[in-house]
């Protein structure tokens, strides 16, 4: 959950003062805060230098990256993680990318592509006409083809030809053991996921697509937890389309953010779709956010915040997912005789807006405030929300009387521009500044930043107008995020633990689908933060009995090689305790865990390297950046 | 359905097997009472993005409720399936919560109306904040009501005393004492015994602050699991739960009560109920609130249900961060408003009966002219619960800031 009331430094949060407090506990708090200002004053040496830059702003590093930083210069290879577009992106990454087809398409072309099961049943049936576009046209025969149709295909038959439509199946043209012989049926029937894995991978194109239809629809399903990325998609396509685009969503995120060159704008991509959060599960999202991630947030992460805001007010995601698409002027409808449901002011996107995504909730406005913004945005909407029409403004929804924010007047008989100014007016105040600094600062320095850093990063943002650049600059420029205050001050989030034990195994990632699911375990399902907030950057929302388990348990699993898509070399390490924690940290494990995995090891079954990685990335060091 | 039951203490312990639990786990461990009495259990629900409470606790009695809401209102019972279900001539149940109507006509369920917190705010999450912290208006506090409303143990406390079900632990629980968060009981457990041994002895020697405490809390209270986990469940008297993740939870915390294993309080949340748009379906009886209200409704009563006489020991109560607008939104919605009414469950609740003051829906009555007034602050139901049930009468350390809490009557 969210929480903000977390004031006391975060050792102080853990140990908690009762209300109530002695003095003793006071001073003692007042202590640990001197203590910790002075660690921020003290610098780190050289090497923590690059270990701290490497923690910071990528997933983790990986084996050759310290040497690289060093080698470069720490500042000129900071200096390229601001500027991406000068960094050449990994070849082997954007292979890996290509089949992911939902990723590159708009809404529109995403709701064509991925049709619901019963539209491919619809068309076979003729009761709904075949796709215009030639390759869609060519898929869908292709499709209907390996079908049979079960019975009389005469619509006219049933009297209740609705029903009978959701309930009409088709039956493969061929059956499995038509198509398979026999040692191949008894590995689909018994064999392990790996043979299984490795059969369908064999298949020749054609056979495969008759063995997928040949299947009933459960057991093929099933293939989705071990098949590769392209089978995967192809079960998907014939179970449920749709599904197709969080696979391809969250797929992507988990390879970027352990293959990209480009680690400080996939930090950032991170960062910014949870200030800017939407839902996947609430309705059209689930065909927007592709396009969403792609146009609003990517281009815009180190770039101006103004431009961030706009991109994200006019989504067709966000107007769906915080309803301004349906808010109008109150007295739209209240006349309107011939509509039965009377549409209105909808206040939701107004106040996320000012008490999320830009001043913050104790930023200086009121309830006023938040029924005039929602005025001021009432005509920003869109067309054919749930076919993946885009943004639209709509003169006749919009109010147009005069409004008043934040003491800014804005003069009535305004139309789309009233929206804009709001968008002026948070985008440049200095509440906005503090806001989002400190909300930086707090994800890439520490739970509680120094009022010194925030203050010269809110600055830089005022002074450079909004320029996110010029705003981490600031704080990569500063003493404070160089200091041993700093320094493994975090604790990884789930999406960062898993991607940093990726990294650090240097592990080989074939698809990354598995691996998303383990980020959900550990309590972060990327895409499916309900509530507008977005994930957490707090050390104190990650800590808990369930989510350490399930770090283990990951930590073992990896290692194991058991995460399917995922190839671990444990070879290289041996079993030298203290050397593998090194390999694997880049740093000294401490003495306390590196005593507890040589005790463990006196135990001869458990001499093992993957045992002593899985045992390493479990360990409370790793989880610490 | 279940009809009024008799409680008889103790016969629960003879009915569910405790003699297959080790004997150092047994309740005598953790009683602090010489008279072994059981311990006391409380489980709070958090219904997370302000449930709409005049469409759950409907005041059909007043007509006003009907000119604000012209097309999401319930009407009035009328023994259809499209109307709200009578409580008291007044009040009624929305339609989903039917399964609720036997435990308030066996007086186990109380409502308290116009409820909440006093704070203005119309955040979700100050508001959550402030409900689970149990200070509203204060940030600065660091942990929450419901893990100071453990009672200081004098002998040995179960490290499984606070139980969240869920990935992250909630706010409420946040604190001082131990609290535990787990998904699912049967998966709480480091796969592999050995490796679970080695990081026991890392977790416990470490110097990290935040990483030590919680990683002797979670092998504490691993232990304790193993010994459920080995048993299998089947939900007692026919109780069904919903498949959805609130009736697991709440079969997951029966099954720990049935366990014996030092229970004090547990959390559960369901969200959902942030209804903006598209409150209600064809039917105001009907839609997302209803299914929601569906799911809600149905796993209390399976828990009910499914504890039995076990009801005895424990009491359940409902909470969300603030009520809904009195008036429809232009979207067959609400927006977020003011107070709420809250559930109150348990074998020594005074059931039967709808709390709180009712400050009516008509001009002027209104809370900045939109919202339900509260006339009950949420603290004084907690509080109740707290000091009656849990028996921890320190209310003015669980409430700080909140010195004379207004009883009730609703345990008694």
């Amino acid at each position: 959950m969210k929480k903000r009331a977390f004031a006391a430094i975060s050792i102080a949060a853990f140990l908690i003062a009762l209300p109530g407090v002695s003095s003793t506990a006071k001073s003692k708090e007042a202590d640990d805060a001197k203590r910790q200002a002075k660690l921020f004053q003290k610098k780190l040496n050289k090497d923590d230098q690059i270990l701290h830059g490497l923690d910071r702003l990528t997933f983790g590093p990986r084996p050759g990256d310290v040497a690289s930083v060093k080698k470069m210069g720490l500042k000129k290879w900071i200096d390229l993680q601001l500027h991406p577009e000068q960094i050449k992106e990994s070849a082997e990454l954007e292979t890996k990318l290509r089949p992911l087809e939902s990723l590159r398409m708009s809404p529109m072309e995403t709701v064509q592509h991925y049709p619901p099961p019963q539209l491919i049943r619809a068309i076979a049936m003729g009761r709904q006409p075949m796709p215009e576009d030639p390759m869609l046209r060519a898929s869908v025969e292709r499709l209907i083809g390996r079908y049979k149709a079960k019975k009389g295909t005469d619509a006219g038959a049933t009297k209740n030809g609705a029903a009978a439509d959701a309930n009409e199946e088709m039956e493969p043209a061929k059956r499995l053991d038509e198509v398979l012989d026999s040692t191949e049926l008894q590995t689909m029937r018994s064999g392990t996921p790996e043979k299984k894995r490795e059969l369908l991978t064999s298949l020749p194109a054609d056979k495969l697509e008759e063995v997928l239809i040949a299947m009933p629809r459960g057991q093929r399903q099933q293939l989705v937890s071990f098949a590769s990325t392209e089978i995967r998609r192809k079960v998907l396509l014939m179970n449920a389309p749709q599904q197709v685009v969080a696979y391809d969503l969250l797929e992507s995120k988990l390879l970027r953010a352990i293959e990209s060159k480009r680690q400080l704008a996939e930090e950032l991509d991170d960062f910014w779709f949870n200030h800017f959060n939407v839902y996947y599960d609430k309705g059209s999202d689930r065909f927007l956010i592709p396009a969403y991630e792609r146009d609003a947030i990517r281009p815009n992460v180190l770039g101006k915040f103004r431009d961030m805001l706009e991109a994200t007010a006019k989504s067709p995601a966000m107007l769906f997912y915080l309803d301004n698409f349906q808010s109008v002027r109150p007295d739209m409808d209240a006349k309107n005789k011939n509509r039965k449901v009377k549409r209105g002011l909808n206040e939701n996107y107004g106040r996320e807006l000012m008490e999320l995504h830009t001043l913050g909730v104790n930023g200086g406005y009121t309830q006023k405030d938040v029924t005039e913004v929602a005025r001021c945005f009432t005509g920003w909407t869109l067309l054919e929300p749930r076919r993946g029409g885009g943004f639209f403004y709509n003169d006749n929804m919009h109010d147009k009387g005069e409004k008043v924010v934040l003491g800014h007047v804005i003069a009535a008989g305004g139309g789309q521009d009233d929206a804009e100014k709001v968008l002026d007016i948070l985008a440049t105040h200095p509440s906005t500044a503090h806001f989002i600094s400190k909300k930086l600062a707090q994800r890439f320095v520490s739970d509680n930043p120094p009022d010194s850093l925030v203050e010269k990063m809110a600055k830089t943002f005022l002074s450079s107008n909004g320029d996110i650049r010029e705003v981490m600059k600031a704080m990569l420029a500063s003493k404070e995020f160089w200091s041993e205050g700093a320094y493994r001050a975090k604790v990884k989030t789930p999406f960062e633990m898993v991607a940093s034990s990726v990294r650090a195994l240097d592990a080989n990632v074939s698809d990354a689908f598995a691996l998303a699911n383990q980020v959900g375990n550990l309590g972060e399902p990327l895409y499916r933060k309900q509530e507008p907030t977005g994930y957490s950057n707090m050390n104190s929302d990650w800590v808990n009995s369930a989510a350490l388990l399930s770090r283990m348990n990951f930590a073992l699993n990896l290692a194991q090689n058991r995460v399917p898509g995922v190839k671990v070399d444990v070879s290289r390490f041996g079993n030298d305790p203290i050397e593998v924690a090194k390999t694997l940290m880049f740093r000294s494990a401490s003495p306390q865990t590196r005593a507890a995995i040589q005790k463990a090891l006196e135990d001869q079954k458990q001499k093992t390297p993957a045992t002593v990685a899985g045992l390493v990335i479990g360990s409370p060091d790793f989880q610490r950046r | 359905m279940t009809s009024r039951r008799v409680f008889l203490k103790g016969s629960a312990l003879a009915m569910f097997g405790v003699g297959s639990i080790p004997a150092w786990l047994s309740r005598s461990v953790y009683a602090a009472d010489a008279d072994k009495r059981r311990k006391k259990i409380m489980v709070a629900i958090f219904q997370r993005g302000a449930v709409d409470g005049l469409n759950m606790v409907v005041p059909f009695g007043e007509q006003r409720y009907y000119d604000l809401r012209p097309s999401i209102a319930i009407p009035k019972p009328d023994g259809s399936a499209n109307s709200a279900v009578d409580l008291d001539g007044f009040f009624g149940l929305h339609r989903s919560l039917a399964p609720l109507k036997p435990l308030y006509d066996a007086q186990h369920l109380a409502i308290v109306d116009a409820v909440g917190s006093p704070d203005p705010t119309r955040s979700h999450f100050d508001a959550q904040d402030y409900m689970e912290s149990g200070t509203p208006g204060r940030k600065a506090t660091s942990d929450g009501w419901l893990n100071r409303a453990l009672v200081k143990g004098t002998g040995t406390v179960s490290p499984v005393r606070a139980i969240s079900l869920g990935s992250n632990l909630p706010r409420t629980l946040r604190g001082r004492n131990d609290a535990v968060a787990m998904n699912n009981l049967n998966d709480f457990q480091v796969r592999d015994a050995k490796s679970s041994a080695t990081f026991e002895s890392m977790y416990d020697s470490s110097l990290d602050t935040v990483l030590h405490g919680t990683g002797k809390e979670t092998f504490s209270a691993v232990k304790i699991m193993q010994s459920v986990q080995k048993q299998s469940y089947t939900p007692a008297n026919g109780a069904k739960y919903p498949n959805g993740r609130f009736g697991q939870s709440l079969l997951q915390i029966a099954r720990l009560v049935k366990a014996d294993v030092g229970l004090e309080v547990a959390f559960a949340d369901i969200g959902g109920w942030d209804t903006h748009v598209n409150e209600v379906g064809a039917q105001p009886t009907l839609g997302q609130l209803a299914n929601n209200l569906s799911d809600f409704g149905q796993a209390l009563a399976a828990f009910y249900q499914d504890l039995g006489d076990l009801m005895a020991d424990v009491t359940v109560v409902t909470m969300s961060e603030f009520g809904r607008t009195a008036r429809e939104n232009g979207n067959r919605g609400t927006d977020h408003g003011h107070a709420n009414a809250m559930f109150v469950m348990g074998g020594d609740v005074r059931g039967g009966k709808v709390y709180g003051d009712w400050p009516g829906l008509g001009e002027g009555q209104l809370y900045e002219n939109r919202d339900l007034q509260l006339t009950t602050d949420f603290r004084d139901v907690l509080g109740e619960v707290v000091a009656k049930h849990l028996g921890n009468a320190n209310l003015s350390a669980v409430f700080p800031g909140y010195e004379n809490p207004k009883f009730r009557g609703l345990i008694g």
